[in-house]
């Protein structure tokens, strides 16, 4: 017998009862958007934290046919990404991207990439806390009945305090926003920068969170919208300066500190983004200048 | 093939890879209503229940769901067969049931008599595989909410004339209520519980 054939993982890590489970609560996510499904979360060979609810989304859904991509931060080359596209290249011999436009499944941690996503394609968000409501009441049968009765006043009055204390509405990551005028939703620690990305976007975004063992979803062509006053609009973040590398504007840059003495750059967050741009010809103030260097 | 060995083939040939080509098919489908989906695996069910209701079944049902059949279907092979091929129970009662198959010309029950979720769980609700005659040349129905970018048309044989009242009322529960796989031959179509349906004038 060859020894190769004896300790393989099944298609994908998981085992086949455990897809079935994951894909059951995908398409009972699907048709309730926004809101958690409860599904039993295994453990998986990394830890709590590194994505175990993304990667087992993507694994239930994932086919030999399928180009996967993976960033983390928007970035293709960060360790969490990294890790996890070595990880589907080995147990589902997947074919792997770091093209936003080539790829059929993207798995993010924490952004959205800047190029619109299309029809064909599937975004899969890792989730540390899935429910909006739990630092305003911890306990999970309280927030499950605020949910069914629809009471999201909570919610408002701690944006509201947001502004009482700073003049404006102070959440800068996992804004809450509602979906399809129902459910409150937390679309992961996401930029609110990239909220607007979600409103009827063409693609399925699916939402996988492993501790707290729960999925849910927003359909594409699906009303995502970011909550707010009248008189505070929900705004996005703005940067003063386009991408050092690239030159690109209306995106969203990261801060790199350069040296000891206070220097610094911002560079567009998402990699591939900047990669394309530079390729196409786009330059920054401190890109990197071949014909200089030479 | 007799009916005591009926129970034990024509499961998937291959089961990793055709069931999850079934199950993109069927998230594509319910991420998308109103489009039509092809499902091209292998499987034969015990008869009236057609191969791609079968697939659907494989896809989606283990241990962990039981399953409502029709009166029909119920004294057909297909409990041992599912039994065997998926290790699912029956249901006795609508209620119980995680997944319901509703064969080509049998009647369609009401959607309220099967399991709608609670409002804190609307998940806990029973998914329909009904199998139809046709997508097209029937009444014209359209389709909008959640998924559809401004209105799909379907216009499906085989569905009750009541199905737009009982979609409706099934509409107006949610967030609970059931959700819909739609099977003509190896087609299939999704309409989850978000969907709303209007009758078009022909």
């Amino acid at each position: 017998m060859n020894t190769t054939d004896l300790a393989t993982y099944n298609f994908a890590y998981l085992d086949e009862q455990t897809k079935r489970m994951i894909r059951r609560a995908i398409l009972k996510a699907i048709a309730i958007p926004g809101y958690q499904v409860p599904f039993a979360s295994r453990e998986m060979p990394m830890p709590y934290g590194w994505g175990t609810g993304g990667v087992q989304v993507t694994a239930a859904i994932l086919g030999p046919d399928d180009v996967l991509k993976v960033i983390d931060q928007g970035a293709d080359d960060t360790t969490n990404a990294v890790s996890i596209r070595a990880f589907f290249q080995k147990v589902a011999n997947v074919a792997v991207t770091t093209k936003t436009r080539e790829a059929t499944i993207i798995q993010t941690r924490h952004r959205i990439p800047e190029e619109k996503l299309t029809a064909g394609q599937t975004l899969v968000y890792q989730v540390p806390i899935p429910e909006p409501l739990r630092f305003l009441e911890p306990r999970e049968t309280e927030t499950r009945k605020m949910h069914a009765l629809e009471e999201y006043g909570l919610m408002h009055v701690k944006l509201y305090e947001d502004i009482a204390k700073n003049g404006h509405i102070a959440t800068t990551y996992a804004y809450p926003v509602k979906v399809e005028g129902r459910y409150v939703m937390d679309p992961s620690p996401t930029p609110k920068f990239d909220n607007p990305k979600m409103h009827r976007s063409e693609a399925l975004q699916l939402f996988g969170a492993g501790r707290e063992k729960r999925i849910y979803a927003v359909p594409p062509y699906t009303d995502v919208v970011s909550l707010d006053f009248e008189d505070h609009p929900f705004e996005i973040q703005t940067f003063d300066k386009p991408c050092a590398l690239c030159g690109a504007k209306n995106v969203y840059l990261d801060e790199v500190v350069l040296d000891d003495r206070g220097g610094r750059m911002f560079v567009c967050s998402d990699t591939d983004h900047c990669e394309d741009r530079c390729a196409n010809g786009h330059r920054g103030h401190l890109a990197y200048n071949k014909e200089a260097a030479e | 093939m007799s009916l005591d060995t009926l129970a034990f083939a024509g499961g998937f040939q291959k089961p990793v890879f055709e069931a999850q080509a079934v199950f993109r098919t069927l998230m594509d489908c319910m991420a998308r209503p109103g489009t039509i989906g092809d499902i091209a695996a292998t499987v034969t069910p015990p008869r009236p229940l057609t191969p791609a209701a079968g697939a659907v079944a494989l896809t989606l049902c283990d241990h962990d769901t039981s399953i409502w059949l029709t009166p029909a279907l119920a004294a057909s092979a297909l409990p041992g067969w599912l039994a065997f091929n998926a290790g699912a129970a029956i249901a006795d009662e609508r209620q119980n049931a995680r997944f319901a198959f509703i064969e080509k010309g049998a009647m369609l029950p009401n959607f309220c008599l099967f399991a709608q979720g609670t409002q804190e769980y609307p998940d806990r609700s029973t998914t329909l595989v009904v199998e139809i005659e046709s997508f097209e040349g029937g009444r014209p129905l359209a389709l909008t909410g959640p998924g559809i970018r401004t209105e799909e048309g379907i216009a499906p044989v085989g569905l009750p004339d009541m199905f737009p009242q009982f979609w409706a009322e099934n509409r107006q529960k949610f967030p609970r209520g059931v959700d819909l796989i739609l099977v003509a031959g190896d087609r299939v179509l999704c309409l989850p519980r978000t969907t709303i349906i209007s009758v078009k004038e022909a």
